[in-house]
C-alpha cells in the first residue's frame, strides 16, 4: 500500500450523488417502501462502506447506484447523478453504455455469477470488447496484467480455466478483474467476502484494496461485517430499514459512534463466556475415519470429547470435515472405522440400528432454518411431533408441552403456533428449530453453524439463548462453527479440524493464547478486527515470515 | 448495549413478518374472485360437466340406451339434438356419457396418481437400488406407445371397464412416477427431511408428511393434465371399438357410431368431439391460473 497519487483529487470531484432516493418492493401484490429516501455523495477514488442488517436495503441501494432496480423493485423517486447523468430518468440505453464500462459490480457469489459454460478470459472479455473499448486480442493481454496484479496463480493460464476448475476465492478475484476490465469510475461490491472462509477473504480483500487504491476507482462496498468494512472503507453508512442511521469516516465511526443502534452494532462481539474444565465425559468419538461412498477420506483418525453440560467448539475451514464428523455421531454417515461412545456406550454406527432414546438424546440443529422446517407444517406440528414421537403425548397434554417450550424460546404460544415458517422472521425460525430439539429433552445437541445465516444482533440473541438454556437443562453444546467471534463468546473447549484431522483440542484460553499450532495461529490472526490498519499491518507481518502451510484456497 | 436498542432490535425481530389471514375459505374466494378471465371460464366449464354428469338421470329426457325414434332423425322438438345410428336421443347419450367418460377418466387418473405418486416418492427417498429397479420398469414402459400398449394389454384381458381403468393408470402412472421422483428428490434432500430421519420416523411419515405437502403444487397441476390425456386415451380407445362398451353411451364410440353423417354436412357427430374439446381447454385454463399462482411464476414488472 504504497502512496495514493491521485488522492488529492479525489476530494474535490463528486462522482455520484444521490438525493432522496426512494424504492418500493412488491410482495403480495403490493408495495412497500425498502428505501426510503437516502442522500449521500461520492468522491472519485474513494470508497463508501454501506453496512446494516438484512433487509436494511444495502444492495438494493448499491444497485440502484447502477441505475437498476431489481425485478419486483422500482425506484420511485430521488435523484442519481453519476458524473452529470440522471441515472432516474435516463433511458435504457444510456444506462447500459455506463454499466460495465464505468460502472460495474462484483456479485456475492462468485460461483452462481459466472456462465459455467464458458472460460474465464471469455468471460473478462465480454464486456470491453462489447461496449468498443478494446478487441479481443487486447482484452486478453489486459486480462493476465490483472490477473497478476490480483495475484492469481498462473496468470496466464488461468484464465483459460472454467469457473468451476478454480477456487472460490479465486473466482472472486477473477471477478473483481471483470468489474475492473474497462477501468471504470465506479465499482459496487456487494458482500464480495461473506462466501468465502476468512483465510481466504483475507487474499481478496488485499487484492480488492490494492485494486481499487491503484486505479483510483470509487467504490460502494456493501456488507454486513464490520471488521471487513473496517478495512476497506474511506466512509462508512450504518443503515436500518432503508434509513441512514449514521454516516461518518471509517475512523471515527468505529471510535464514535454516535446513535444508540451503531453502538449496539459495534458491542455485539464482546460477549464472551468463562470456560469450565469438565472431565465428565458424555459423548466421544474415538478414532473415526469416514468417506463418502469409499472414496477419499473426510474424516482421518478423528477423535473429540465432549464433556458434560460444557460447549465444545469445532473450528475450521469449509471442507475441514467439521459437518461431516457430526454426520458420523448421527450416525448419518456410518464411519468406516472408530466409535462413537455415549454415556460410556457404543452407538451403532448406522442411524436405523440405533434406539429410539439414543435418537432422543442427541439432536441436531442446522444452519439454515429455512430448509430445516417443513414450510407447509405449522408451528404446533413441528415441534409437537418429537413431543408425541418420543414421549407419548398428545392432545392436550401435548399442546401443553408445546406452550410451555415456546415460552423456553422466548416466543408468546397464543401468538405463534399456528403459523407456518415463512411467516416468522429468520431469528424466529432458528428459535423454532430450537425448540423443536428441546423438545425430545436432549443431553447434547450439535449445533451446525446455526448463527451463520443471522444478523449479528439476531445471532447474539441466538448464542444467548443458547446458554441460559444450558445453564437451565444441563445440556451439552457440539458446536460447529467458522467464526471465531462465535467460539469466544460460548465455548469452554475448542477442536481446530484441518483437512479431515484434528490439528488441536484444548480448553478455550489454551488454543487461543499463543504459542498456537502453525495452522491455529493462521486462522486466528484471520479474523478481521474492528482496527483499519489491521489488514496492513497483518499482510507486513506476513510478508516477513512466509507461511509453510498450503491452504485448500489456493 | 443498551436496554432501549435490544429491546428495540428483539421487537422488531419479532414483528417483521406480519400474521397471515387465517381464514382460508375467505382466502379462496379473494383469490378465485382475483382469477383471470380464462381460469373462471375454466371453471365454470368444469362445475358444470360434473353437475350434469352427477344429475345425468333427471336432465335427461329419454333412458341411456333407449331407442326412441327412427335412425338418423334430425334436430328438432321432440329430439333436442336428433338421434344417433340406432335411433337414440343424442342429447341424452352425450349427458350419459359425461357421467361414464368422465368418472372413468377421474378414476383412473386417481389410480394412476396413487400408484405413480407412491413409488415416486418411494423411489426419491430411498434412492439406490429401490430407485434404479423402479426406474428401469418404468423406462421399459414408457419405451413402447401407449396407445398401441393399451390395444394390446385390452385385447388380451378383454374390454370391461374395470380393465379399461386398471391398464390405462398402470400405463400413466410411469409418468406420475417420472414427476414425483425428481420433485420428491429436490425436497428429500433439505434438512427437516434429515430432522424427521435422524428422530426415528418411518417412511410413510416422511414420504406422507414430510415430503408430500411440499410437492403438492406440481402434483396437482399434472393431475389436471393428466386426466386430460387420460380423457383423450379412453376417448380415442372407444373411438377404435375397444374402449367402454356398448350401449354405454361414451362420447369416443359416439363420434364412430355416427361417423357417416359427416358426409351429409351434418355437425351432429362432431358435438361429442367438442364436449371433449371444451373439457380439455378448460382444464388446461384452471391449471394454468394454478401453476401460475403456487409456483411465483409471476410477472416481475
Amino acid at each position: 500500500m504504497t502512496t495514493k497519487p491521485k488522492k488529492q483529487a479525489k476530494d474535490s470531484e463528486v462522482l455520484l450523488s444521490i438525493r432522496n432516493l426512494h424504492i418500493e418492493g412488491q410482495s403480495d401484490e403490493e408495495w412497500h417502501p425498502i428505501v426510503k429516501g437516502v442522500d449521500f455523495d461520492l468522491h472519485r477514488g474513494e470508497v463508501l462502506g454501506l453496512i446494516g442488517e438484512s433487509g436494511a436495503g444495502k444492495s438494493t441501494i448499491g444497485l440502484a447506484a447502477m441505475g437498476f432496480a431489481r425485478p419486483g423493485c422500482k425506484i420511485t423517486q430521488g435523484d442519481i447523478m453519476f458524473d452529470g447523468v440522471n441515472l432516474f430518468n435516463a433511458t435504457e440505453n444510456d444506462k447500459r453504455s455506463l454499466r460495465g464500462v464505468r460502472i460495474s459490480y462484483v456479485a456475492q457469489s462468485a460461483a452462481a455469477s459466472f456462465n459455467p459454460a464458458h472460460r474465464l478470459i471469455e468471460q473478462y472479455s465480454e464486456a470491453p470488447v462489447q461496449h468498443g473499448v478494446m478487441d479481443e486480442k487486447e482484452a486478453h493481454a489486459e486480462a493476465i496484467t490483472l490477473f497478476e496484479k490480483l495475484q492469481l496463480p498462473d496468470p496466464h493460464t488461468i484464465g483459460f480455466r472454467y469457473p468451476h476448475q478454480v477456487s472460490g476465492g479465486q473466482l472472486q478475484r477473477a471477478m473483481t478483474a471483470m468489474a475492473m476490465a474497462c477501468k471504470p469510475d465506479l465499482i459496487i461490491f456487494d458482500e464480495p467476502t461473506t462466501a468465502l472462509d476468512v483465510t481466504t477473504q483475507i487474499e481478496v480483500l488485499a487484492a480488492i484494496k490494492d485494486i481499487v487504491h491503484e486505479f483510483n476507482t470509487a467504490a460502494i462496498y456493501i456488507t454486513h461485517d464490520l471488521a471487513v468494512v473496517a478495512q476497506m472503507a474511506d466512509k462508512i453508512i450504518v443503515l436500518r430499514y432503508g434509513e441512514v442511521v449514521e454516516e461518518a469516516d471509517t475512523r471515527k465511526m468505529l471510535s464514535k459512534p454516535e446513535k444508540a443502534y451503531t453502538k449496539s452494532l459495534w458491542a455485539v462481539r464482546s460477549l464472551q463466556k468463562k470456560e469450565q474444565p469438565s472431565d465428565d465425559i458424555l459423548l466421544e468419538m474415538r478414532n473415526i475415519d469416514a468417506s463418502y461412498g469409499g472414496g477419499v477420506k473426510v474424516l482421518k483418525n478423528v477423535s473429540i470429547k465432549v464433556p458434560k453440560q460444557r460447549t465444545v467448539a469445532v473450528v475450521g475451514e469449509s471442507g475441514s470435515g467439521k459437518s461431516t464428523a457430526a454426520r458420523a455421531i448421527t450416525g448419518l454417515l456410518p464411519p468406516m472405522k472408530g466409535e462413537v461412545i455415549f454415556k460410556g456406550e457404543t452407538l451403532s454406527a448406522a442411524l436405523k440400528d440405533r434406539k429410539a432414546d439414543d435418537l432422543r438424546k442427541l439432536q441436531m440443529i442446522y444452519q439454515m432454518p429455512d430448509t430445516a422446517l417443513n414450510p407447509r407444517m405449522r408451528i404446533r406440528d413441528i415441534i409437537g411431533r418429537p413431543v408425541q414421537f418420543y414421549m407419548g403425548l398428545s392432545g392436550k397434554k401435548r399442546d401443553e408441552r408445546v406452550s410451555e417450550l415456546l415460552n423456553m424460546i422466548e416466543m408468546e404460544p397464543n401468538q405463534y403456533v399456528d403459523r407456518f415458517p415463512g411467516e416468522l422472521s429468520g431469528g424466529q425460525k432458528q428459535r423454532v428449530c430450537i425448540a423443536r430439539a428441546l423438545a425430545a429433552e436432549p443431553e447434547l445437541i450439535i449445533c451446525d453453524e446455526v448463527t451463520s445465516a443471522l444478523d449479528q444482533l439476531v445471532a447474539e440473541e441466538i448464542l444467548k439463548l443458547l446458554q441460559h438454556l444450558q445453564d437451565e437443562l444441563e445440556l451439552s453444546y457440539m458446536f460447529i462453527t467458522h467464526d471465531l467471534a462465535t467460539v469466544r463468546a460460548i465455548a469452554d473447549e475448542i477442536v481446530v479440524m484441518l483437512q479431515g484431522e484434528v490439528v488441536e483440542q484444548g480448553l478455550k484460553t489454551e488454543i487461543l493464547t499463543p504459542p498456537h499450532h502453525e495452522y491455529t495461529d493462521l486462522l486466528l490472526s484471520s479474523v478481521p478486527e474492528m482496527d483499519p490498519d489491521w489488514l496492513e499491518g497483518l499482510l507486513k507481518e506476513r510478508a516477513k515470515k512466509k507461511p509453510s502451510i498450503q491452504l485448500a484456497g489456493n | 448495549m443498551s436496554d432501549e436498542v435490544e429491546e428495540d432490535a428483539r421487537s422488531a425481530d419479532a414483528i417483521a413478518i406480519p400474521l397471515a389471514d387465517r381464514d382460508w375459505k375467505r382466502d379462496m374466494w379473494r383469490d378465485l374472485k382475483k382469477a383471470p378471465l380464462t381460469a373462471k371460464f375454466g371453471i365454470l366449464v368444469i362445475a358444470s360437466y360434473v353437475f350434469v354428469a352427477l344429475f345425468a338421470p333427471v336432465l335427461t329426457p329419454y333412458g341411456e340406451s333407449e331407442i326412441v325414434g327412427s335412425e338418423f332423425d334430425v334436430w328438432g322438438d321432440k329430439f333436442i339434438l336428433g338421434t344417433d345410428n340406432l335411433g337414440r336421443d343424442m342429447l341424452t347419450r352425450l349427458i350419459y356419457g359425461a357421467r361414464n367418460t368422465l368418472g372413468i377418466a377421474f378414476l383412473t387418473t386417481l389410480l394412476a396418481f396413487a400408484v405413480g405418486g407412491c413409488l415416486g416418492l418411494l423411489a426419491s427417498i430411498l434412492r439406490g437400488w429401490v430407485d434404479q429397479v423402479l426406474s428401469r420398469i418404468v423406462d421399459i414402459f414408457m419405451a413402447i406407445p401407449v396407445l398401441i400398449f393399451a390395444l394390446v394389454l385390452l385385447t388380451i384381458f378383454g374390454s370391461n371397464a374395470q380393465n379399461l381403468i386398471i391398464i390405462i393408470a398402470l400405463l400413466d402412472s410411469t409418468r406420475v412416477f417420472r414427476l414425483c421422483r425428481a420433485v420428491g428428490m429436490n425436497v428429500a434432500v433439505m434438512d427437516f427431511v434429515e430432522v424427521a430421519k435422524l428422530r426415528g420416523e418411518g417412511l410413510p411419515w416422511i414420504m406422507f408428511r414430510e415430503i408430500l405437502p411440499n410437492i403438492l403444487p406440481p402434483l396437482v397441476v399434472e393431475f389436471g393434465l393428466r386426466f386430460c390425456f387420460v380423457f383423450l386415451l379412453i376417448a380415442a380407445l372407444s373411438f377404435l371399438g375397444v374402449g367402454i362398451q356398448p350401449p354405454t353411451a361414451d362420447w369416443g364410440s359416439m363420434v364412430r357410431d355416427n361417423a357417416t353423417l359427416i358426409t351429409y354436412g351434418d355437425i351432429t357427430p362432431l358435438l361429442p368431439a367438442a364436449a371433449i374439446a371444451l373439457l380439455t381447454v378448460g382444464v388446461n385454463f384452471v391449471v394454468d391460473w394454478f401453476l401460475h399462482k403456487t409456483s411465483g411464476l409471476r410477472d416481475d414488472h
